[in-house]
């Protein structure tokens, strides 16, 4: 009985490694052919090559593919990956650091932790509790929504690989300094008096069991969840480049933010602050500054801005934080962004 | 003598928890449970079950999941199971 019953069990491993290595293999011979495939999809049209509207259409029906592509196989890796991570275990792995190594452990586990900027107050209840120096806490709080699997998978789509790796460093760069600072101002006393008395009973949860099955079956849920919510932004957004693409003079912008501008930065992150969205609706729009003569840095920091620090995350997080940690809080996030901003500005 | 089932679901009023919420109401409906449900918003209360992520879910004061939200799939068995 026991034999036949790891037998089973085998057969059912290999089964559902089966369908994911089908689906990527599917995967990649589609991705090695969007330029063809789009070439041909332009070629029937009988439009005429080198016309705006062909080169228009040309770059939408091959940016649209290719960052859906993109999109289902990164969320997809970083949802399994993501099930061997919960805020509890996070916590658990920060109890105890020193401040530093703490705040650069909080940032690289924000970007795997899964994160809904809706639970940002019981994370960070939880962690002060758990009596993580609020620095380290912060580090977590400013890279979990800055480094997040759909903005690297656009900056990935629409820029390369290099862009995508300065925007993960320098988001670390900002999420740790940031805790950092916090920590040295000793903001411990602006932390909302109520917070230290919320004793949780500490009720050991039930820690979700994961087997290799659930961990791939999960990955399919986050792609289901995140790719429905948000491929339409996605292909609003490409639809405004690809118009963009074709039709807005390139250097519009770049009077108003190019890099010998000194103000350019500071000033696309107060713009940015207002703003809210998420990473989806706003690359697109960061594509077009780029093509439009926007410096790099200059356009990171504007994302970093809209992302990172938001009026609506500001107000949630007023109900456990004073004013002067709060000002502090965003002083210093908007800080640590502009020293990026005029970092790239200067060495592109 | 039939015992009422205490479901509580946790959560400050994001989509998530809203769709967790609806999605109990209706599976205790389907399996034709006696139970109470209760939607808690007060972060405090939250915190007392030392949920950290949100939508959570609670029966008979024990948290049976956090940060997820659940299928109908899911719930029926965690119901069923609990019977």
């Amino acid at each position: 009985m026991a034999i036949e019953n790891t037998i089973s069990e085998q057969n059912g491993s290999i089964s559902t490694l089966l369908l994911p290595a089908l689906m990527l293999s599917v995967w990649i011979l589609l991705y090695l052919n969007l330029q063809p495939i789009a070439d041909s999809v332009i070629s029937l049209t009988g439009l005429q090559n080198g016309e705006h509207l062909t080169e228009a259409l040309r770059f939408f029906i091959y940016e649209v593919p290719k960052v859906m592509l993109l999109l289902v196989l990164i969320v997809y890796i970083v949802g399994v990956i993501r099930t061997f991570f919960s805020p509890a275990r996070t916590r658990k792995a920060l109890e105890g650091k020193s401040v530093f190594t703490g705040n650069v452990m909080a940032a690289l586990l924000g970007i795997v932790t899964p994160f809904c900027s809706c639970s940002a107050i019981p994370l960070f209840i939880g962690f002060v509790e758990a009596g993580i120096p609020i620095g380290v806490t912060f580090s977590f709080l400013i890279a979990a929504p800055m480094i997040n699997e759909i903005a690297v998978v656009l900056l990935l789509g629409l820029f390369g690989w290099k862009v995508m790796l300065i925007y993960i460093s320098t988001g670390l760069f900002v999420a740790i300094l940031s805790g950092y600072v916090i920590h040295l101002f000793k903001m411990e006393k602006y932390v909302a008096d109520w917070v230290y008395k919320a004793r949780s009973n500490q009720q050991q949860q039930a820690e979700q069991k994961h087997t290799l099955t659930s961990r791939i079956a999960s990955g399919f849920t986050i792609v289901k969840e995140i790719v429905g919510k948000i491929w339409l932004y996605i292909v609003i957004g490409i639809a405004i480049g690809a118009a963009a693409h074709g039709y807005v003079p390139a250097n519009y912008l770049s009077e108003l933010m190019s890099a010998s501008n000194w103000y350019s930065v500071p000033l696309a992150i107060l713009i940015g602050i207002p703003l809210y969205s998420n990473a989806a609706g706003i690359i697109p729009i960061v594509s077009v500054l780029i093509e439009k003569g926007v410096t790099l840095g200059t356009a990171l920091a504007f994302m970093m801005s809209v992302i990172g620090l938001s009026l609506p995350e500001i107000i949630i997080l007023k109900k456990v934080l004073k004013m002067p940690l709060i000002l502090t809080f965003v002083g210093i996030v908007a800080f640590g962004i502009i020293l990026v901003g005029y970092f790239f500005n200067f060495i592109y | 003598m039939k015992v009422i089932m205490k479901i509580e679901v946790l959560g400050s009023g994001c989509a998530k928890c809203n769709k967790l919420a609806e999605a109990t109401k209706k599976v205790v409906a389907e399996l034709n449970l006696d139970a109470n449900i209760e939607k808690v918003e007060d972060i405090i209360k939250i915190m007392g079950y030392g949920v950290m992520s949100t939508p959570a879910l609670v029966i008979d004061g024990e948290v049976v999941s956090s940060g997820k939200l659940l299928s109908n799939k899911e719930l029926r068995q965690i119901f069923v199971s609990r019977k």
